[in-house]
C-alpha cells in the first residue's frame, strides 16, 4: 500500500502536467460542469421527464429556445422575493449579533496572556470539530420547553421583552421562532467571525497604542480610532464568513425554525423534492449564487490586499 | 490602576461567558443522555438505558458504518486532491485558466450546500441519463464530499506550503534530487502536520454532512447525519443524545491526541531547523 501511494505521487509529482491536471479536471468536472447544468435546466422547459433541447434544428433553421418562466415567476410572485429578503434578513442579524459577541471575545484573547492564547484558541475550536447537526440538535433541547436556557429565559421575564420585540410569537414559546432561528445560527457562526478577527488583533502593533496614549488618548478613544480601524480587514472577513453561509443555511432553519421563517434553501429544497419543479429549483440556485456573489466578491478583494500588505 | 483591573475582569467576564455559550449545548446534551426519562428533557434520574438499546437500532448502526465508511474515503480523496490543488497553487504562479482553477477551487467553500447538491444531483442524472451511469448511492455521496472536502484540505494544505522555506527545495535540487525526490524526501515531510490536520477536517466534515448526503444518496444509503436528521426533525430523542455523547467524546480524544502530535512534531521540526541553521 505504501509502496503505491508511493509509486502513485512519484508517477504525479514528475510531470507538472498532472500536477495541475488532475485537480483541474476533477473541478472542471464536478463543479463547472454540474453548474452549468444548473444554469442551463433552470432556462429549459420541462417536458414530461426531460427537458426540451435548448438548441433545435427546426425547418432547416437552428432554433434557440429559452425560458425565463422561472426568473420570470421569481420576481413576480411575492412569495420568492419575500423569502430572499428574509434570508438576507436574518443572515444580517446573525452577522451583526456574532460581530457583537465575537469582536470583545477575539479581543479579550488576543490581549490575554501569550502562555494560554494556545489554549484559548484550541477551546474556540474544539467545538468546530464535533458534529454541528448535534450542537443544533442540542439547542432544541435548550430552547424547548423545561430546557435550560428556556426555563432562564422564561424564568427572568425576558420572553416578555422577546415577544413585544416581535421575535416570539407568544410569551413563554421559545422554539420555531426567528429568535431561536437568529439563535441558533449566531451559535453555529460565531468561531467563524472570532478566528479571523482573532487572527488580526492578535498581530497588532501594540506599540501604536501606547504612543496615543503617551499622546493623550484615553483607552477607549485609542481603541475606536485605531484597534478598530487597524481590524477591518478581520471584520470583513469574519462577517462575510458568516453571512454568505446563513443565506443558503438550510439544516438550522429547519431544526430550529418554525413556519415564519422560511428561508430560500429550504423553498429550493421543495420545489425539487416536493413539486419535482426542476427548472424552477435551478432559477432559485442561480438567483441564490447572485444574491452571494456581491459579498463574495468585497471579501475576496479584502483578502487580497491583506494579502498584499503581508508582502 | 482601578480601571485596569476592571478592565481585566471584565475581559475575562466576556470570554467566560463567551465559552459557556460554545460548550453550553454540548454539556446538555452529553448530560440529557443519561435522563431516566422518554422526554429528554425533563431529568428523572441516572440511565444507561439508552445506550444498552444503540446496538439494537440497527437503523442508526447501519448509518454509522456507511458514514464511517464515506468518511475514511473522502479524507484519503480530499488530502491527495487538496495536496495537488494546493501544490499547483503555490508553486506555479503560470499557467493557462490559473484564475479560473483558484476560483473553482475556494468556490465550494462559500457556495450554499443546497446549490452544491442541487447541482451534482442535476449533473449525474444528466449523465445517468446519458450513459446509464452512475447510480446514485455511496459512491455518489463520496463525490459530493470531495467536492466539499477537497476545498477545505486545500485551504489547510496551501497555508503550509506557502510558509515554507524554498531554499530547503533548492538546497535537495543542488545536491541532485529528482524533482519527484525532492517531493517525497523534503517537501512531503515537512507538510506532512497539514495534511494530517486536513485529513481530520475532511473526515469530520463527511461525518456531519447532511445536505449533500440528501440531495446524492441513493435508496439504501442513509447515512448517520439523515438518520439523525430526521428524528430531530420529529423531535427530541433520547437515542440521539446517547450517540451524540459517543462521538463527541471520540471526536475530542481524536482531536487533541492529533493537535498534541502535530505539535510535538513542530517543535521537533523547529529544533532541527536551529540546530541544522547553527551547525
Amino acid at each position: 500500500m505504501a509502496n503505491r501511494l508511493r509509486n502513485l505521487f512519484q508517477r504525479l509529482a514528475r510531470g507538472r502536467s498532472a500536477v495541475i491536471g488532475v485537480p483541474y479536471l476533477w473541478l472542471l468536472a464536478f463543479f463547472l460542469f454540474p453548474f452549468l447544468i444548473v444554469a442551463r435546466i433552470s432556462v429549459s422547459e420541462m417536458e414530461n421527464v426531460t427537458f426540451k433541447d435548448l438548441v433545435t434544428l427546426k425547418d432547416g433553421l437552428l432554433q434557440l429556445t429559452l425560458k425565463f418562466g422561472g426568473y420570470q415567476f421569481i420576481t413576480q410572485d411575492s412569495l420568492y422575493f419575500d423569502t430572499y429578503l428574509r434570508s438576507v434578513k436574518y443572515a444580517a442579524a446573525t452577522t451583526l449579533i456574532c460581530l457583537g459577541i465575537g469582536y470583545p471575545f477575539a479581543y479579550f484573547m488576543a490581549r490575554a496572556k501569550a502562555t494560554v492564547q494556545p489554549a484559548l484558541l484550541m477551546l474556540v475550536m474544539l467545538p468546530f470539530w464535533t458534529s454541528f447537526l448535534l450542537r443544533v440538535y442540542a439547542w432544541k433541547g435548550l430552547l424547548s420547553e423545561g430546557g435550560w436556557v428556556e426555563e432562564l429565559i422564561v424564568g427572568s421575564g425576558l420572553d416578555q421583552l422577546l415577544f413585544a420585540a416581535g421575535l416570539i410569537e407568544a410569551p413563554g414559546r421559545l422554539m420555531n421562532t426567528p429568535f431561536s432561528l437568529v439563535l441558533g445560527m449566531s451559535y453555529t457562526y460565531l468561531p467563524f467571525m472570532i478566528l479571523p478577527l482573532y487572527a488580526n488583533l492578535a498581530k497588532m502593533d501594540l506599540r501604536l497604542l501606547e504612543a496615543a496614549a503617551d499622546l493623550g488618548a484615553s483607552a477607549w478613544v485609542g481603541f475606536w480610532t485605531i484597534t478598530v480601524p487597524l481590524s477591518k480587514a478581520g471584520i470583513i472577513a469574519g462577517a462575510m464568513l458568516v453571512f454568505i453561509p446563513c443565506i443558503g443555511e438550510f439544516v438550522i432553519p429547519e431544526l430550529l425554525g418554525g413556519p415564519r421563517t422560511l428561508m430560500i434553501g429550504r423553498v429550493m429544497w421543495d420545489e425539487f423534492f416536493s413539486n419535482n419543479d426542476w427548472p424552477m429549483a435551478a432559477s432559485v440556485a442561480v438567483v441564490m449564487v447572485l444574491l452571494i456573489i456581491v459579498p463574495l466578491a468585497v471579501f475576496n478583494k479584502y483578502q487580497a490586499e491583506s494579502q498584499e500588505l503581508r508582502k | 490602576m482601578n480601571g485596569t483591573v476592571l478592565n481585566r475582569w471584565f475581559g475575562r467576564g466576556w470570554l467566560g461567558a463567551g465559552y459557556v455559550f460554545l460548550y453550553l449545548p454540548i454539556v446538555a446534551l452529553v448530560l440529557y443522555s443519561f435522563n431516566d426519562s422518554a422526554i429528554p428533557n425533563v431529568w428523572r434520574g441516572f440511565t444507561l438505558k439508552w445506550y444498552a438499546a444503540l446496538p439494537a437500532d440497527s437503523e442508526l448502526l447501519g448509518g454509522l458504518w456507511l458514514s464511517l465508511k464515506i468518511a475514511l474515503m473522502t479524507a484519503f480523496g480530499s488530502v491527495v486532491l487538496g495536496t495537488l490543488a494546493a501544490f499547483t497553487l503555490v508553486k506555479y504562479k503560470r499557467f493557462a485558466g490559473r484564475t479560473l482553477f483558484s476560483g473553482m477551487v475556494s468556490a465550494p467553500l462559500v457556495m450554499p450546500e443546497v446549490v452544491l447538491g442541487l447541482s451534482l444531483l442535476l449533473m449525474l442524472v444528466s449523465v445517468q441519463r446519458a450513459i446509464g451511469f452512475p447510480e446514485r448511492g455511496v459512491m455518489t455521496i463520496w463525490l459530493g464530499h470531495m467536492l466539499l472536502g477537497m476545498a477545505y484540505a486545500t485551504v489547510v494544505i496551501q497555508a503550509r506550503l506557502q510558509d515554507l522555506n524554498p531554499q530547503l527545495e533548492e538546497a535537495a535540487m543542488d545536491l541532485g534530487a529528482k524533482p519527484h525526490q525532492v517531493f517525497t524526501l523534503v517537501t512531503l515531510p515537512m507538510i506532512t502536520p497539514s495534511m494530517l490536520s486536513a485529513w481530520l477536517l475532511t473526515f469530520t466534515l463527511s461525518l456531519d454532512d447532511v445536505v449533500l448526503s440528501a440531495f446524492l444518496s441513493g435508496p439504501g444509503a442513509t447515512t448517520m447525519p439523515l438518520v439523525i436528521f430526521s428524528r430531530a426533525r420529529l423531535g427530541l430523542n433520547p437515542s440521539v443524545n446517547a450517540v451524540a455523547t459517543i462521538i463527541v467524546v471520540l471526536v475530542a480524544i481524536g482531536v487533541v491526541a492529533a493537535s498534541y502530535w502535530i505539535a510535538n512534531a513542530e517543535r521537533r521540526r523547529t529544533l532541527e531547523m536551529t540546530a541544522a541553521n547553527r551547525a
